[in-house]
């Protein structure tokens, strides 16, 4: 039953608190109280997959190929603890930042939603149900962005539901082919059932699909627009949770349908993925350099980090892998941080936009300092958790030969510096537009503590690289060699599936 | 029976394609409609298209072979629900950002991502 807790309690919280619709102090509590229970219950799972190897517990006790299978392996457990964390940081920031208004439309039922379906397509060990988790995600993504009403966010909305959509139908036909041509929807039995026949037609389309609907998740050039459309339109609060969160999902997914479904050296999806996360990455950190918003910047720097996660998982060499996972799990405490710190900038300096604020630096040096903590872990600066995200990509592109893939590494650490060098000197530095006494007032503790939180995290990760690393590569290897995975979902001995 | 299912399938991706392409609000959601159908029909004809075949027979009786799988259908069944979902979400979200933006061309639509002026 432990697996389900991380589906049951957001589902729960989400029907307490639309019990609670009149009051918003509860509703607020609720969510407080979900959040840490949600990290509580991610971090007894992933004790339990540290300490025994990887788990599987199927629905309604169906047995594996037939039912639905949840389950936890090293990467599913510390995505969701991460999960939790975000979760947490998010509600504890959003205690001030989002709005009565927003909260009254149903801020926290859709934030808790979201949660459920992010923390299921992070569990699930059935292609269909991770589809069905996808869209619990999209929907309540879908609600969270509209419910302020303002026009910008109406916007942005129309083109994230529009091209959203699009990838919507790619999964679920790319799924239906799938099923088609192997009768299989467990992912573990599509890895015994797909094996050797990366190079057939029908696989091939349905992996086409599925990179497709995927792709547009993860935001990869060139199905990338949706996503600087609309994540600087709503609130801090639920633009960290979707910079921390959805784009990961599509991460993961892919990387849990290129190792474990279907291995990615046995298909052609390798080259195309080499390209695409290259091309994600210049999109990315070029776009980052012509905006003129903190979170318009900070949108486009999502692709170059994507970019250099695809990149790791496409190299398809174990030191690749590692640096992946690695970038992929410190980036969702990263991007959490930096849309968390941009909504107390924009709160002292009254706007996000470069053209109206300034003198933070005057009226809240701490926080400066607190921006710059994961603005040069993204930039990928020593001594924060990017850089060896950063150093282990670039090692693995040299050692796999890929020179132009570590040249665009580095070079995009370079461009993501001066996009954040440019923030910090539009916000924090050059004097306010309005005079120096235009930006200023106290933050509240609910801001202060979630920025303190994540920072420490990040300069810890990248202190005591060791262990995150070498918790990467544990990770990666189950994920080339999926012995144990297979024989949790299928039972033992029951891989040898011809 | 399966080439009438992939005639009608392509024929509904082309209008619905065609559609999507107009760039206004209200032909893009009819054209994912048309789509998201056609992905429907795909799915139902991977599970074998049989005629007088019951999937399910009463009793100690064995499935008759060959006859249709059952499991996409449920999956379809899954897809329409969730797809009528996200298509009234759609709509309702077209008439509102026509009522505040003034406009259904997506073109025109450039609030969030302002043209930048030199």
């Amino acid at each position: 039953m432990l697996l389900f807790w991380p589906l049951v309690i957001p589902f729960l919280t989400m029907v307490a608190t639309l019990f609670a619709w009149r009051s918003i102090r509860t509703q607020r509590a609720l969510s407080l109280l979900g959040a840490a229970a949600l990290l509580a219950v991610a971090l007894v799972i992933l004790t339990r997959v540290i300490a025994d190897g990887p788990f599987a517990e199927q629905a309604g006790a169906w047995p594996a190929p037939f039912g639905i299978t949840m389950v936890a392996d090293g990467l599913s457990a510390a995505m969701i603890t991460l999960t939790g964390l975000v979760a947490l940081a998010a509600a504890v920031f959003g205690l001030q930042d989002v709005s009565d208004g927003e909260a009254r439309s149903g801020h926290h039922p859709l934030a808790n939603a979201l949660l459920a379906g992010v923390c299921g397509a992070f569990l699930t060990g059935d292609l269909f149900n991770m589809y069905v988790w996808f869209e619990v995600m999209l929907i309540s993504s879908f609600g969270l962005l509209v419910i302020g009403g303002r026009k910008a966010a109406l916007d942005g909305a129309t083109k994230y539901v529009g091209l959203n959509l699009i990838a919507t139908v790619a999964f679920i036909s790319g799924v239906g082919l799938l099923y088609g041509t192997t009768g299989a929807l467990n992912m573990a039995d599509l890895h015994g059932r797909l094996a050797g026949r990366g190079g057939e037609a029908g696989i091939l389309m349905a992996t086409g699909l599925i990179i497709f609907a995927f792709g547009a998740k993860a935001a990869l050039f060139p199905l990338h627009f949706w996503l600087p459309a609309s994540y600087h339109t709503p609130s801090f609060t639920t633009s960290a949770l979707f910079a921390a969160l959805l784009t990961k999902v599509g991460v993961y997914a892919l990387i849990r349908y290129f190792t474990l479904i279907l291995p990615i050296a046995d298909t052609p999806a390798q080259p195309a993925l080499l390209w695409i996360g290259g091309f994600t990455i210049l999109a990315g950190a070029l776009g980052a350099l012509a905006q003129s918003g903190v979170r318009r910047v900070l949108n486009y720097s999502i692709m170059s980090s994507i970019g250099a996660m695809i990149l790791g998982l496409a190299l398809a060499t174990p030191l690749a892998l590692v640096g992946a996972v690695f970038y992929l799990a410190q980036d969702m405490i990263v991007k959490a941080n930096l849309y968390l710190v941009a909504g107390s900038a924009r709160r002292l300096a009254g706007s996000e936009d470069f053209a109206e604020a300034g003198g933070l630096w005057r009226a809240a040096p701490w926080l400066a300092a607190l921006f710059l903590v994961p603005a040069l872990s993204l930039a990928g600066v020593p001594p924060f958790s990017g850089f060896w995200a950063k150093l282990i990509l670039t090692r693995a592109s040299l050692e796999a030969g890929g020179y132009w893939c570590a040249a665009l590494i580095l070079g995009s650490g370079l461009m993501t510096l001066l996009a954040m060098a440019r923030i910090f000197a539009e916000m924090f530095w050059k004097s306010h537009p309005e005079g120096d006494v235009a930006a200023g007032g106290r933050l509240p503790a609910a801001a202060w503590a979630p920025l303190v939180a994540l920072s420490l995290l990040i300069a810890g990760a990248g202190i005591f690289a060791a262990p995150g690393v070498e918790a990467s590569e544990a990770i990666a290897r189950n994920l080339l060699a999926p012995d144990a995975y297979l024989a949790a979902v299928l039972g033992p001995g029951a891989e040898v599936r011809p | 029976m399966e080439v009438m299912l992939a005639l009608t399938a392509g024929v509904l991706v082309a209008a619905g394609a065609y559609l999507m392409m107009t760039g206004k609000t209200v032909p893009y959601v009819f054209g994912l409609t048309m789509i998201s159908n056609a992905a429907n029909l795909i799915i139902f004809s991977t599970g074998r298209l049989t005629l007088a075949k019951p999937a399910l027979v009463p009793g100690e009786a064995i499935t008759i072979s060959g006859a249709a799988n059952a499991l996409p259908q449920a999956l379809i069944l899954t897809a329409i629900v969730i797809g009528f979902g996200l298509l009234v979400f759609a709509l309702a979200l077209a008439y509102r950002s026509y009522y505040a933006l003034g406009t259904a061309e997506m073109d025109e639509m450039r609030v969030a991502e302002p043209v930048e002026r030199d």
